[in-house]
């Protein structure tokens, strides 16, 4: 069941690869976030319940609701327009997100361990390096904080492989995950969208030699 | 004497941040800078005793330690300068005290913690706090440089965090769950060789935006130029020195490992790399407070040169890191001075600095002589160690490229602190130009002249230590 889980979730990378509007992105967000409830809901039975619980808020609470709603919010008040305005066509960043799902494949291929179940691998780090294309090829200031939360993603589904013998790596892991997103968001977005209208990179290129 | 250390720098930050009256934040600031001196001097004599399970003052922690105890003072000093002199609202000098009170004790239990997931939670802090203090002019072009610094360091920290999950799954394979740098030490030999090469990729990675090597140095460039110039101090010295440990505690672990010359090598490309960009960019740049910081980098890559060439040059680059902290932060002191002298930091504003502040312009030529590690600079005992580990290493060819950037940077920096210092400016009106008072350059003079005793004459102490340092290390 986790394993169909995260299959659906690495087809979300691909679907974000081509998404054209920022509502869609954003609909894709708190779809994963209801994925990794459901994979940490049945993967982590045998933790204790207060731990448990907290796990279960953060995707559920925070991933799936509270974010998306934000996101959102920002997005009607700063008046941003829908698109995402990617600098490369849509065909090459599917090109370009399914090599990396299939490299990724190719990758956890080569490891030999039995404790690891090899399809978080897989979906962790194609999450990791899909969050990092999409940061390096879209224009908003906002799909790039979109972007980072993606990586966010990879990284709890990878603490979540270790989680069962590790809590407190795992609670490490949800604890950066609340503190930057918040950072972010909260702070810096509303910042931003204070000084700066419809933010995007083209704006932040004062600083330069 | 960690924890109670922590709590109170804690509470002296809560009071700094809800407390607005000028005379109280000085006393709270004097108060934190006996407590961070108190607890230097506790921790140096009690060397490598385990604290709270998770904090070991071990060599390189004191070291370390001590050398952002005394930047710590001028810091503060030069603080309450930069804030006699802007008026700014209260709000914001509390708000400028706490993040760096909060700044200072992150960096400093960075430094000596035991388990590499609190170092890391210590060093999430201090992008939180270095944030808050290059944002403190608040306007579009801080927000700028802030936005980047918190945007490239979050990646970065996330990194890190995937190369300890890494980790985290190596250690478990043999049966262990304890992730201190001491007992990781002890099992290196047995950990996987899969996951240990994945785990120093992402945090070597990781670390490089504290150090400022290549990839992720660009935003430490804006932060340092974007912050006041005391919090730009402590940022290009001290915080780059926790990028540094974060990465060498790791490099330990590795170096016992079949994993030693693979990581050399990864090192040595990250670091002649970063000279290459500082030799481009210091070429390029009209900022001087940029050149400064392009500056650092270049250091940090000779330091990473010294590690990845292994012998002597293991003793050399903690030698170096802690000289070039003392140097680097001068000249970001006196860069206050020359920028309330002329109100610019471009190279086409200023001139002529002899003329309209004497004492200014000797600290900037003794800073020159000092990061281009001419002699009797301390670094140019550091850099001649380095290069010699590389001679004996066989790197001849990285060794000669390196010295021709070097070559470069030495002719880039000079270029521009003569016009600095003797060239007058065009178009600059000097009729009411600021006096500044000699003695502000006291605590400059200081650390340049530290860092030529503890260079040619190094004291007993700090030599054992730094052989301490780097015991673990194969030779």
């Amino acid at each position: 069941m986790t394993n169909v889980l995260l299959i659906v979730f690495a087809m979300s990378l691909i679907y974000l690869s081509i998404a054209n509007r920022l509502m869609s992105y954003v609909k894709i967000l708190a779809f994963q976030g209801i994925l990794l409830f459901g994979v940490s809901f049945i993967e982590l039975g045998e933790m204790s319940p207060l731990n448990l619980a907290f796990i279960l808020f953060e995707t559920i609470v925070f991933k799936t609701i509270a974010v998306p709603l934000f996101l959102k919010y920002v997005i009607q008040r700063n008046e941003i327009t829908r698109e995402a305005e990617p600098f490369v066509p849509h065909f090459i960043s599917l090109i370009v997100v399914t090599t990396i799902v299939v490299v990724t494949f190719l990758l956890s291929n080569t490891i030999e361990d039995e404790q690891l179940n090899k399809v978080y691998f897989v979906a962790a780090l194609s999450a990791l390096f899909t969050g990092l294309y999409i940061i390096g090829t879209r224009k908003k200031i906002l799909t790039h904080v979109m972007g980072f939360l993606v990586i966010e993603n990879g990284v709890f589904i990878l603490s979540l492989a270790v989680g069962n013998e590790m809590p407190m790596l795992l609670n490490t892991g949800i604890l950066l995950d609340l503190f930057i997103t918040v950072l972010l968001l909260g702070i810096f977005v509303n910042k931003i969208g204070d000084v700066l209208k419809d933010v995007d990179v083209d704006q932040l290129r004062k600083l330069k030699d | 004497m960690t924890i109670p250390y922590l709590i109170g720098a804690i509470a002296i930050a809560i009071s700094l941040f809800f407390n607005r009256n000028k005379k109280l934040n000085y006393i709270l600031v004097a108060i934190f800078l006996l407590l961070q001196w108190a607890f230097a001097i506790y921790e140096y004599n009690h060397q490598n005793i385990v604290e709270f399970d998770y904090f070991l003052p071990d060599a390189l922690g004191i070291l370390l330690l001590v050398t952002i105890s005394i930047i710590a003072v001028p810091a503060f000093y030069h603080s309450y300068v930069f804030f006699t002199k802007n008026e700014d609202n209260p709000r914001n000098r509390a708000m400028y005290y706490a993040s760096m009170v909060v700044l200072i004790f992150a960096l400093s239990l960075a430094y000596l913690s035991n388990h590499i997931a609190v170092t890391w939670i210590f060093v999430e802090m201090t992008t939180l706090s270095a944030s808050a203090l290059i944002y403190h002019r608040r306007n579009v072009r801080t927000l700028e440089g802030t936005w980047k610094y918190i945007f490239v360091c979050s990646i970065s920290i996330t990194f890190v965090f995937i190369g300890i999950l890494f980790l985290s799954i190596a250690v478990q394979e043999v049966g262990d769950n304890n992730l201190t740098f001491a007992s990781l030490l002890n099992s290196a030999s047995g950990l996987d060789i899969f996951w240990l090469r994945l785990a120093f990729i992402f945090i070597f990675t990781g670390y490089t935006a504290k150090i400022g090597l290549v990839p992720m140095y660009t935003a430490g460039i804006d932060a340092k130029d974007k912050a006041p110039s005391p919090a730009g101090a402590l940022l290009s010295s001290v915080l780059m020195n926790v990028g540094f440990v974060g990465i060498f505690r790791f490099y330990e672990i590795i170096a016992q490992t079949t994993l030693h010359s693979w990581a050399n090598n990864i090192i040595m490309i990250s670091a002649v790399l970063s000279i290459f960009i500082a030799t481009v960019y210091m070429i390029k740049v009209k900022n001087i407070k940029r050149m400064f910081a392009y500056s650092s980098i270049e250091h940090m890559g000779i330091v990473m040169l010294g590690i990845a060439a292994g012998g002597i040059g293991y003793y050399a680059a903690i030698l170096h890191i802690i000289l070039h902290s003392f140097v680097k932060s001068g000249l970001f002191f006196q860069m206050g001075q020359i920028y309330r002298t002329f109100n610019s930091k471009s190279i086409y504003d200023v001139g002529n600095y002899f003329k309209y502040n004497l004492t200014g312009a000797m600290v900037v030529l003794l800073g020159f002589i000092s990061a281009t590690a001419m002699p009797p600079s301390g670094l140019f005992v550091s850099e001649f160690l380095i290069f010699r580990s590389l001679f004996e290493a066989h790197y001849l060819f990285i060794l000669i490229f390196v010295l021709l950037l070097l070559t470069i940077i030495i002719w880039a920096f000079g270029k521009n602190i003569f016009k600095l210092l003797f060239t007058p400016a065009v178009g600059f009106k000097d009729e009411n130009i600021e006096k500044i008072k000699p003695y502000e350059s006291i605590s400059q003079f200081i650390l340049f002249g530290l860092v030529v005793y503890l260079g040619i004459n190094p004291p007993h102490q700090m030599v054992d230590l730094i052989n301490e340092a780097v015991k673990n290390l194969p030779l």
